[in-house]
């Protein structure tokens, strides 16, 4: 089995989640998505710990951000497929 | 994974079972504490459980006290109980409830004695209940015997991942079994309440979950200065990668795997509707949360952590398990159960949910906890309102 670097809860997901101590800017990462057992590939575009999520696709601003198959949040500045998605681009709807 | 059947346990007189064999000294307020824990003091095999409540309080506040006390009593992993207050009505009321359930228990009041007369009293009689108590055995009993309370904290994403689904997994394997299970957190279910709502057993159950909720909401946009985004995600959720309130909920969610909640229980309402999950509402501070779950009657508790939560709880072992390999090294002595493998994908969630049977089982058999053997007996009441 190939290393995974990002697990991805849903097919749905539109976010993946690092799951080694960190990947690094321009590398290929292998995302095992959980939900289908299927494993895609992306570059990352920035520093990303472990535990902290990326963007599998092109955000712009008010986008919905979807994991474990839900709506978790809102984009407030519009993210690149491979960045870091948190607290500086993403938050809740809630408030 | 053939799952056990059975698990060794102390059978208490009202049928219940523990899976430990306390003997408590119990303060009925703040002011005999110190009382209490001289008790404690010269009787080996005994601890007290002091607290800072249990002075002019009233309503419904004074009412979720005493449920929290009495449940305490009652709870069967206490073996037997020395209840020390300042007035005898409030410790009457405390020592008649606990009474009830068959097992030794006395109180004693300090005013118009002393701290030092009752000591004295509430240590002949603390020292016949540690002796009576040393000579229990364990038995065999079912796993049905086994009421399992889950609460996570200091959550990041890998609970998400991997901690909370192997509870998850746990639950759809033990719930078949009879065994009862209870799961909190009103707070933190915020963002995932309408998917949680969906997962009440019946309709009244769904309802009395969105009311809990909503009653807890409207009570938080009344109280709070602006939201709850100052405490929610916590700085360590944060720098877990977690990054809003929704990605918590459905990630503390994962916890009841794909089980339905029978009941919703008021905060340390002992569930009445037989085996099967519970909804408790509860804060989310851990402390909190299982002080209530203790008091509601539950005696075995599984905690999920990423960046490393601590609790313990005085009276419920507490079985701490982690899906963060930072975690599971750099805090090795907290952790019972390292799922990580989880995330390298050399552990399955079946498998990880068998392990964590075992590990629970283990526990309950007996075998101290990490909190236990560092000494957390973690006692939070939950306060609704200031005392008059």
């Amino acid at each position: 089995m190939a290393k995974t670097d990002i697990i991805i809860h849903d097919e749905k997901d539109n976010v993946g989640v690092v799951v080694i101590e960190k990947i690094t800017p321009n590398q290929d990462c292998s995302c095992w998505v959980m939900e289908n057992d299927k494993t895609i590939n992306i570059k990352s575009l920035n520093e990303i710990p472990l535990g902290h999520k990326i963007a599998m696709i092109d955000f712009k601003e008010g986008d919905t951000i979807i994991k474990y198959g839900h709506d978790i949040g809102k984009v407030v500045k519009s993210i690149k497929k491979g960045e870091h998605v948190h607290v500086h681009n993403v938050k809740t709807k809630k408030w | 994974m053939e799952i056990p059947k059975s698990f060794l346990g102390y059978k208490r007189e009202n049928g219940r079972v523990g899976t430990r064999n306390h003997v408590v000294i119990l303060p009925v307020d703040d002011i005999s504490n110190a009382c209490a824990e001289a008790v404690a003091n010269n009787i080996k095999g005994t601890f007290a459980i002091p607290h800072a409540y249990g002075r002019l309080q009233f309503g419904a506040d004074l009412e979720l006290f005493f449920d929290t006390m009495i449940g305490t009593g009652k709870n069967p992993n206490v073996a037997a109980c020395v209840v020390i207050g300042i007035e005898p009505k409030w410790t009457k009321r405390i020592v008649d409830a606990i009474a009830t359930t068959g097992k030794p228990v006395e109180g004693f009041s300090i005013e118009g004695a002393g701290d030092i007369k009752t000591i004295m009293k509430a240590s002949q009689k603390a020292q016949e209940f540690s002796q009576w108590a040393s000579e229990k055995q364990r038995e065999e009993c079912p796993l049905s015997d086994l009421w399992i309370s889950v609460k996570c904290g200091e959550s990041d994403t890998t609970s998400g991942m991997a901690a909370n689904p192997a509870v998850g997994n746990l639950m759809d394997k033990l719930e078949p079994l009879g065994v009862h299970l209870c799961f909190g957190e009103t707070s933190e279910l915020t963002g995932a309440e309408k998917v949680c709502a969906t997962r009440g057993a019946t309709p009244e159950a769904s309802k009395k979950f969105m009311k809990t909720w909503s009653d807890y909401n409207d009570f938080i946009l009344k109280e709070a200065t602006n939201d709850l985004s100052e405490s929610q995600p916590t700085a360590g959720n944060i720098a877990g990668g977690l990054t809003t309130i929704e990605e918590k909920a459905f990630g503390n969610f994962q916890k009841i795997g794909s089980r339905k909640f029978i009941d919703v229980l008021t905060p340390a309402e002992e569930p009445k509707k037989g085996p099967g999950l519970y909804f408790m509402d509860t804060s989310s501070a851990a402390g909190e949360c299982l002080t209530l779950q203790a008091a509601a009657g539950f005696n075995i508790h599984l905690f999920p952590t990423g960046q490393g939560n601590i609790i313990g709880n005085a009276i419920e072992p507490v079985v701490k398990l982690t899906g963060n390999p930072s975690t599971a090294i750099n805090m090795k002595e907290h952790i019972d159960l390292d799922v990580s493998k989880i995330l390298k994908r050399e552990m399955n969630m079946d498998q990880a949910g068998d392990e964590l049977i075992k590990t629970t089982i283990r526990a309950a058999n007996g075998r101290l906890t990490c909190a236990e053997v560092l000494g957390h007996k973690e006692f939070i009441m939950t306060k609704l309102f200031r005392s008059a």
